[in-house]
């Protein structure tokens, strides 16, 4: 899987895994083989979207094209692997150390590209469940 | 395999410069080959570390340029990339070409003109740094990469996140104090607690007295053989371990205050020169962010996971401590000229060992480490040096 079909995938609300024949681990985002043992034989699956957050941060001072407050968090899928993605509906003044460890749901959102990037950009988004 | 030396070192003082990433270097270059005792013509091959240069002023392939400014245009002289870690990546590729027999006499190191963006253009560069597919796109920026670390270890140790903060906040108190003893440094001013934790917030929990500044600088290492080196010296520092690992994106690192490649690469250092963590004396590590400094101290095996923050605190660190971090004044006060660091770090450690750090020198410093992270913690490099004499 490339990572063209994989930000597709995201664009029409699926997360693509890539599911390992040989040791069961799931890959996600795509990697040439497993990333659990290096096995080719992979197949493409439907994954959950859904995980728990592992740690976070809130950046004040942006790169060009975002802005401020922007919480980031990384998120362990049900399904193992562990994906980046901005935390949405949450306003910064909310976001605490007790973020980590609740459940989120996973979504997508479309950025322009910039001046270095190879066009659009598709950035993984987390959204908490049950607050 | 030869025993290889790092005969001469040279750097400039770092900051906010007015000379370009090639003058910048040839400076350096001219005081590491006086240091050495050696002339420009006796080099081999030249490699340099730069990270940014194509952004900082349009310049491609400027290892050519950086040769010909020394008037040794026609050696070969290739420029290395490894975000942060560009200058020791430099330095451990040319210790093995000259390990290997193939040069005898090699120039490394690296250069850098950071200021030159402004703030804005160094921000987009910089989180190139980051996955451009799949974690770039969230906006994350290097403060925000290290302040997850700093949540997550909060979290992993069970550690209230103020009391974290405090610990953070001595390894600037601390590393602002040794940068008053380095001439060359960028910062020498001393900061309280109460500085760290008033200043702005970056990244949270990052503060802007927790992050390293922008910086302009060069560092260079003239590196031989311990057989040439013993007819030129009395006073050979001898690189005895070299290690370097990479990772792939902050996702795919996982537990991230572990920095799996640092404890991949020290560890074939460490096995290289035959020694362990506590027969380090002295140690120049990669403290790009308070919290960088307290995982790089368990990382390389000072202190326990999870008591390096404790460690900070006691002083332990410090000049008179039981393991002297960063007496340079680290990356958070010397400054951060990101392709010259690692051949910043090595110049400390030399001139920690030969005994020439004056009110920062470490008391009968034999063996010394330097510790350099390029980019979300994937490029990691070590290595050991120890007193020939």
């Amino acid at each position: 899987m490339t990572y063209q079909q994989f930000a597709e995938g995201l664009k029409q609300e699926k997360l693509l895994g890539l599911r390992c024949n040989d040791c069961g681990a799931y890959t996600a985002p795509p990697k040439l083989v497993c990333f659990g043992c290096g096995s080719e034989n992979l197949e493409i699956e439907e994954l959950g979207k859904k995980g728990v957050i592992k740690t976070y941060t809130i950046i004040r001072v942006p790169p060009e094209g975002f802005q401020p407050d922007n919480v980031i968090a990384l998120v362990e899928l049900e399904e193992g692997p562990w994906v980046m993605g901005n935390v949405e509906d949450l306003p910064a003044n909310e976001a605490t150390i007790e973020l980590i460890g609740k459940q989120v749901r996973l979504g997508h959102k479309v950025l322009p590209g910039d001046t270095y990037s190879a066009g659009e950009r598709v950035a993984m988004t987390f959204h908490l469940e049950a607050r | 395999m030869r025993e290889v030396v790092a005969l001469g070192v040279g750097m400039t003082p770092f900051g906010v410069s007015e000379k370009t990433c090639v003058e910048l270097f040839a400076s350096a270059a001219w005081e590491a080959v006086q240091d050495a005792g050696i002339g420009t013509k006796d080099i081999e091959a030249l490699f340099l570390g730069n990270v940014f240069g194509d952004f900082e002023e349009g310049q491609a392939v400027m290892a050519s340029f950086a040769a010909a400014q020394l008037g040794i245009p026609h050696i070969p002289a290739t420029r290395f990339e490894g975000a942060c870690a560009s200058g020791a990546v430099a330095v451990r590729d040319a210790y093995m070409l000259v390990a290997s027999g193939q040069y005898d006499l090699v120039l490394a190191g690296g250069t850098e003109r950071c200021t030159v963006m402004g703030t804005s253009l160094a921000t987009r560069t910089f989180a190139m740094g980051s996955d451009s597919r799949y974690e770039s796109p969230t906006g994350i920026t290097f403060p925000g990469v290290f302040g997850m670390i700093a949540h997550m270890y909060a979290d992993k140790y069970a550690l209230p996140l103020s009391r974290l903060k405090e610990h953070m906040a001595m390894v600037a108190v601390k590393n602002h104090k040794n940068g008053c003893f380095n001439e060359k440094a960028q910062f020498r001013k001393e900061i309280t607690p109460e500085h760290v934790l008033n200043s702005a917030m970056i990244a949270d929990p990052l503060q802007l007295f927790d992050c390293c500044p922008f910086s302009d600088g060069a560092a260079a290492v003239v590196l031989t053989t311990l057989e040439k080196a013993k007819k030129m010296t009395e006073k050979p520092v001898i690189i005895a371990g070299a290690g370097q690992a990479s990772a792939g994106n902050l996702g795919d690192q996982r537990d991230l205050t572990l920095v799996q490649a640092r404890r991949i690469s020290s560890k074939k250092a460490y096995e290289m020169a035959g020694i362990g963590p506590e027969e380090i004396d002295v140690c120049e590590l990669h403290d790009c962010f308070t919290i960088a400094e307290i995982v790089a101290t368990e990382g390389l095996g000072f202190f326990n996971d999870g008591e390096g923050s404790y460690a900070a605190q006691e002083g332990k660190t410090g000049l008179q401590g039981t393991i002297p971090i960063n007496p340079s004044g680290g990356l958070k006060a010397k400054g951060h000229p990101i392709g010259a660091t690692g051949a910043a770090q090595v110049y400390e450690i030399v001139k920690q060992l030969k005994g020439e750090c004056g009110d920062r020198q470490v008391e009968n410093a034999r063996i010394g480490i330097t510790d350099t992270l390029g980019g979300d913690l994937c490029t990691i490099v070590n290595l050991i040096l120890k007193r020939g004499w």
